[in-house]
């Protein structure tokens, strides 16, 4: 069986001891929460941390609440916890639909919402659902905690804003009445890393869109977003006209690479459409119309 | 030998077979709970990982991370330096004790440890022992190899290029990658047939590169003992006598000092039938350390360097008249082996039992010409539930009817029922020369139409196609051929294909059956009881079955290519027999009456006309063990053995159906039903036949649309993890409706066939044909993942084997 | 370091490497070896134990990170009262061939019928999504999950009943 390298293990009690111990080890040293991501490409010897700083002691990072008109996710809710909320649910099916088709239900025991995040992979569902509701991360370090739209806070495959000696603590969803939200997968298999997938947020006033957020997964989107889509979508009515030139934009505007799952072609077309997809069950939801499957 | 005398006949229409566990033990055939499970299901199994031998050593094979280079040093003085590691061992090492190469089981030869060039990623190339297997996994880090890369050879149908570069320059005057020519059936009645059809039809397909991938990966754990010489190896083997003979070839050691023991097998499909170079390294690791060495792969090793399955790309033709009766059939394959051929099969086929390929249909001629070719890649080939081949075979019968089907507008299972053949023809000599045993398949087939309800599927696609839906129906038609072999024509390594069985009963009634077939999973335990039970009378619950040590068990060639119950099977039935004849004897001697006037009744003999004169097992037994007076020349206790040579193959079939749903506008695949009916005629254990088609249905649906081992153009393996080599889960599977007819084998002592691998036989071309007939496309090949069907449905199908660009 | 780890309600105290992955852990360090590993990757589900009452993949769970915590394994399942309804099920169905995704099978199976005593097929396959067997075709575990359902709920009907007739 493969097996990681040697390394120091700590066990943070707080955020603040976790930060302590991130400037203590410095760059070498990696935090760990579900390690589903981690801990196999540690055994690959791929990543090679001298220090693991273990967080799942911090229970302070796995409450879902609603507080101040949004809802707020601790970065160590784990996966299955995000879909047994019926709160969440309520407000964001997308993360729902989003949480059923990540992983499998036991790795979804362990992984956690920050760790995906943070992992940055860029095949991996969150960050799109994340990226499509409008969401804000929340960074804490030594001088304090620090607000950054998901959006931003990507800055490559496997990169993102968070800095050596901080940790992301919460994810922030703002609520807006009006909306419905829905995230579409395609997968060779349960359990499978997407081809692609598309998730969607979208806001209506009658027949009009009036606001809207679409994310892409896997196909070399800019931080898992479709800016054009969503440009071209506000204010326009809510038909399939629309949403097919959104799914013609968001397929032209991405950057999808081949590999096993895929040709580029085929990965192209799905961006297109599965967004359609996702606007098509986000707009259901918002109508509150009931879906197929859901 | 009367080889029918109990044997069911004719086809029992058994309806959905009963798989309810009897309340109590049957004494015979019926389903009921496996022995083997009271361990399994507390985790008190016992693999091979979980064995710890006292003092034993750890051990990691340090891999060639390219496909084709020259090895120019290997520096292993850090890793030697380790304190934890106790030896390193090298290509070197190995040349220096002429090991460095050892034979494969099909006349070629396999480095152990690299010395001149690695010819595949993942060969081995470095064996590290230490303490723990942590420390072993640290040393490979330490080893520098220094390679001058080669260009490998990647794409099979480039592999005889002039400009290819020449892989195994280690055989003398080798200049090519060509590894063999072989044909089968009659040339020039075949063309002769296709010059005169009215239709033709052919078709390019691959059956590519996949891997049996069971949950436990291959070990083991070999430990030489200094003074007396003897080496005990712990090992996941599905053949310990074969291993333990090739173990005597290969190290030169004596065979009766060589114990191979395999414990609990986490699964085997083919994958446990070869040697591995990790097996005779551990070997070599306890004789230089003078411990117990243990050596077990990863999964990644296991995906890329131990027996691979398929990989032939086959150009077929069929040939039929213009109303639909089919004529003959011919196939090009070029096969493509890998670095070494290391194809596990009887030794005068190259290309396994392939030559079935005719199928299931009465035709005039047949022929095939099958080129081997030398890969960057590992070796193997054979594995997987394959019957030796006969799932490329059956592939390609089954979409060369479905291709002939749509090319001229006919209902596949209409062409298939037409052509099939009627139970009056056999014993039926193929045009390719097998001699099918028995069947009655148009019966089988109509079940599974009516199973399915065929013709209301159709009307329900006929709705969906006009509603813009689109849902398929795959057929398939399988004939398998099982149960090697005749010894006069199979023999692998030079042995024949024959297995031991011994019997003994103890005094109190209770037995111990010895076998040289080795379980993977298939409850051996609890079947062969079962038939000695049938025999004999004797509770299974009462019938201990050992296997797997060859210090406890006969000689006999293993389990693989569905083998064990035609073979050691019948063995064991014969071997009960001659207990039976013996205890007839002593009984008559309790009776004081003649042998001949007593009569067998399950359990027990009785003076015929006199059922109450009458002697059990049990007392049987014990007499024979007491001062009981016996005739002249016959020797106390009860005990036999025998040895079972089958006379032919056993030809189990089945009719699979396959519905299927698929997303256009995705090209996601949903199996929505599949049918199976089997037939592999008496059926010991219904419930673990069951079982055992349930898991090769699944084959089929990982093979169809999942599992591939492709590889880029650099050589680099790219379904290296279970990240990357799909297999399906519960989601992909629907729930299997199965049925069965029962057509015993004539030849066979208990009239039973084998069933190990029909699924995984028969299912793929099923599920192919149904995702096809869903899209309306000609051909594509597996696996029809997503991306590959919207490809198709474009009309352009991705090369499969190969990296997508 | 020192971590002690509470399987199977007994407490053990094991110096260990930090990068000792759990699965090692319950095999080499207390030799509770029904708990199987299969693959690298958290893929293949053989591994898989529960970690504070929820079915865990030990393969990529550290030791030290279970240090504290509790774990239970398939040798767990039984006790004094006899097989798990879960265990008895396997046998009585067929749910198992080679054993070796068994014990991982039948935690995670275990943890579904605490949390949903009535499952649909639908919501058994999907408990089970994340774990490979490659002998069943998943069919018999599917019943076998039925199965010990069926039995708990006949035994909790009958002893609700026998409250019934005491009360």
């Amino acid at each position: 069986m493969q097996v990681p390298a040697q390394f120091e293990y700590e066990r943070a009690t707080s955020v603040e001891h976790a930060i302590a111990l991130l400037q203590r080890h410095g760059p070498e040293s990696r935090v760990v929460a579900g390690g589903h991501s981690l801990i196999p490409m540690m055994k690959l010897r791929i990543a090679n941390p001298e220090t693991l700083i273990d967080i799942n002691d911090l229970d302070e990072l796995t409450t879902i609440r609603l507080e101040g008109g949004e809802l707020r996710l601790g970065a160590m809710v784990r996966h299955a916890a995000l879909l047994d909320s019926a709160v969440v649910g309520e407000h964001f099916a997308i993360f729902h639909d989003a949480e059923r088709v990540i992983a499998d239900p036991v790795v979804r025991n362990r992984g956690t919402v920050g760790g995906s995040l943070c992992q940055a992979d860029p095949s991996e569902d969150l960050s799109a659902a994340f990226t499509a509701v409008g969401a804000v991360a929340v960074i804490q370090g030594p001088d304090g905690t620090r607000e950054v739209p998901v959006r931003e806070f990507h800055t490559g495959p496997y990169q993102t804003v968070v800095g050596d000696a901080e940790l992301l603590v919460e994810i922030r969803v703002p609520i807006r009445p009006g909306g419905g939200s829905a995230y579409v997968k395609v997968e060779r298999r349960v359990g499978d890393w997407s081809v692609t997938a598309a998730g969607a947020a979208l806001w209506l006033d009658g027949e009009t869109v009036t606001d809207v957020g679409i994310g892409l997964t896997a196909v070399g989107a800019e931080h898992f977003a479709a800016p054009e889509a969503e440009q071209y979508l506000r204010g326009r009515p809510a038909t399939e006209e629309s949403y097919a030139e959104a799914g013609r934009l968001a397929a032209e505007h991405c950057n999808p690479t081949a590999d096993q799952r895929g040709p580029v072609d085929y990965k192209r077309h799905l961006a297109g459409e599965l967004t359609v997809r996702a606007l098509r069950r986000a707009t259901a939801r918002a109508r509150g119309e009931a879906i197929e499957g859901a | 030998m009367t080889t029918t005398e109990d044997a069911r006949t004719g086809v029992a229409d058994t309806g959905v077979a009963s798989t309810e566990v009897a309340a109590s033990t049957p004494m015979g055939y019926g389903s009921m709970r496996r022995k083997e499970d009271a361990r399994f299901i507390r985790g008190q199994g016992h693999y091979l990982d979980d064995i710890v031998i006292p003092g034993m050593l750890h051990s990691a094979i340090l891999r060639s991370p390219l496909a084709h280079a020259r090895i120019l040093s290997i520096d292993t003085s850090a890793a030697e330096a380790h304190p934890k590691v106790k030896a390193v061992i090298t290509g070197e090492t190995l040349a220096g004790l002429g090991l460095a190469w050892m034979p494969t089981l099909s006349h070629d030869v396999q480095a152990v440890l690299a010395t001149d060039k690695v010819r595949f990623q993942g060969q081995e190339v470095a064996f590290v022992v230490a303490e723990d297997r942590y420390a072993a996994r640290d040393a490979l880090g330490l080893i520098e190899v220094e390679y001058e890369p080669l260009d490998p050879v990647i794409d099979a149908k480039h592999a005889l290029d002039p400009e290819a570069p020449v892989i195994r320059d280690d055989l003398e005057g080798r200049t090519d990658n060509h590894l063999f020519d072989w044909e089968a059936g009659d040339s020039a009645a075949t063309d002769a047939i296709f010059a005169s059809a009215d239709v033709v039809s052919e078709c390019d397909m691959l059956y590519p590169r996949s891997h049996p991938a069971p949950m436990e990966t291959c070990g083991s754990i070999a430990s030489m003992d200094k003074v007396t010489g003897k080496l005990t190896v712990h090992t996941t083997t599905q053949a310990p006598h074969a291993h333990r003979t090739v173990y005597a070839m290969v190290a030169g050691l004596p065979e009766h000092k060589i114990q191979i023991i395999a414990p609990d097998i986490g699964g085997g499909f083919g994958n446990k039938v070869g040697i591995y170079p990790g097996y005779v390294c551990a070997v070599v690791g306890s004789i230089v350390t003078g411990k117990p060495v243990k050596w077990v792969e990863d999964r990644s090793e296991n995906l890329m360097s131990t027996s691979f399955a398929r990989d032939y790309h086959m150009h077929g033709e069929i040939a039929a008249t213009k109303d639909g009766k089919l004529l003959g059939v011919r196939v090009k394959v070029l096969a493509d082996h890998g670095a070494f051929n290391g194809t596990a099969q009887p030794s005068k086929m190259p290309a396994g039992l392939f030559h079935v390929f005719s199928g299931s249909y009465d035709m005039a001629a047949a022929h095939c010409a099958v080129t081997g070719v030398y890969t960057n890649k590992s070796p193997g080939g054979v594995a997987y539930a394959c019957s030796f081949r006969i799932t490329e075979a059956v592939y390609l019968i089954e979409r060369l009817v479905d291709v002939l089907a749509r090319d001229q507008g006919w209902d596949p299972a209409e062409l298939r029922m037409k052509n099939l053949l009627r139970s009056e023809q056999f014993p039926y000599t193929t045009a390719l020369g097998w001699e099918y045993d028995s069947g009655d398949y148009p019966a089988t087939f109509q079940k599974a139409l009516d199973i399915a309800g065929y013709d209301e599927l159709r009307a329900e696609q006929r709705e969906k196609r006009a509603r813009g839906e689109l849902m398929g129906i795959g057929i398939s038609f399988f004939t398998e051929a099982v149960g090697a072999g005749p010894r006069k024509t199979m023999d692998i390594l030079g042995l024949g294909m024959a297995d031991g069985a011994e019997l003994r009963i103890h005094p109190t009634g209770k037995a111990v059956l010895r076998l040289s077939c080795m379980t993977q999973g298939q409850g051996h335990e609890t079947t062969f009881a079962q038939i000695v039970a049938e025999e004999l009378g004797i509770s299974p619950d009462d019938i201990e079955v050992v296997q797997g040590d060859t210090d406890q068990t006969p000689f006999g060639l293993g389990t693989y290519g569905s083998r064990s119950t035609p073979v050691s099977g019948a063995a064991a039935a014969m071997v009960a027999r001659k207990v039976r004849e013996r205890a007839r004897i002593v009984a008559a001697a309790m009776l004081e009456v003649s042998a001949d006037d007593l009569e067998w009744e399950k359990g027990g003999f009785h003076v015929k006309g006199d059922p109450s004169a009458a002697r059990t097992m049990t007392e049987i037994a014990m007499a024979a063990h007491s001062d009981l007076e016996l005739p002249d020349g016959v020797e106390g206790h009860l005990d036999a053995t025998c040895v079972y040579n089958p006379p032919n193959l056993t030809y189990p079939c089945g009719a699979y159906i396959c519905v299927v749903d698929v997303d256009g506008g995705t090209g996601q695949v949903k199996v929505r039903r599949f049918v199976a009916v089997d037939d592999c005629g008496v059926r010991i254990n219904p419930m673990i036949v069951e079982g055992q088609v349930h898991g090769g249905l699944a084959d089929g649906i990982g093979m169809a649309l999942m599992e591939v081992m492709a590889f880029d153009p650099d050589g680099n393996h790219l379904g290296a993890s279970f990240m990357d080599y799909l297999l399906p889960t519960s989601m992909e599977c629907p729930s299997w409706e199965l049925g069965e007819t029962v057509t015993p084998s004539p030849h066979h002592p208990i009239g039973a066939k084998g069933v190990g691998e029909s699924a995984t036989v028969g299912s793929p071309p099923a599920v192919v044909n149904a995702v096809l007939d869903a899209i309306g496309v000609r051909h594509a090949d597996m696996p029809l993942t997503p991306a590959h069907v919207w490809r198709a449905m474009q009309g352009r199908p991705l090369r499969t084997d190969l990296a997508i660009g | 370091m020192q971590i002690t780890v509470t399987v199977n309600g007994i407490e053990h105290t094991r110096d260990v490497e930090p990068r000792l992955l759990l699965v090692h852990f319950l095999r080499d360090s207390l030799e509770l070896t029904g708990t199987h590993w299969g693959c690298d990757t958290s893929n293949c589900g053989a591994c898989v134990i529960w970690l504070d009452g929820a079915p865990a993949k030990s393969c990529t769970v550290l030791a030290v990170m279970a240090d504290g915590r509790a774990v239970r394994t398939v040798e767990g399942l039984e006790t004094a009262a006899g097989l798990d309804p879960i265990q008895q099920a396997f046998s009585d169905k067929h749910g198992l061939q080679c054993g070796f995704c068994t014990p991982g099978m039948m935690m995670t199976c275990r943890a579904l019928l605490d949390e949903n005593p009535d499952p649909s097929e639908h919501e058994i396959r999907e408990a089970i999504s994340g774990q490979i067997c490659r002998c069943t075709g998943y069919e018999n575990i599917v019943r076998s999950v039925k199965a010990a359902a069926a039995v708990e709920s006949g035994a909790m009907q009958s002893s609700a009943a026998q409250q019934g007739v005491t009360a």
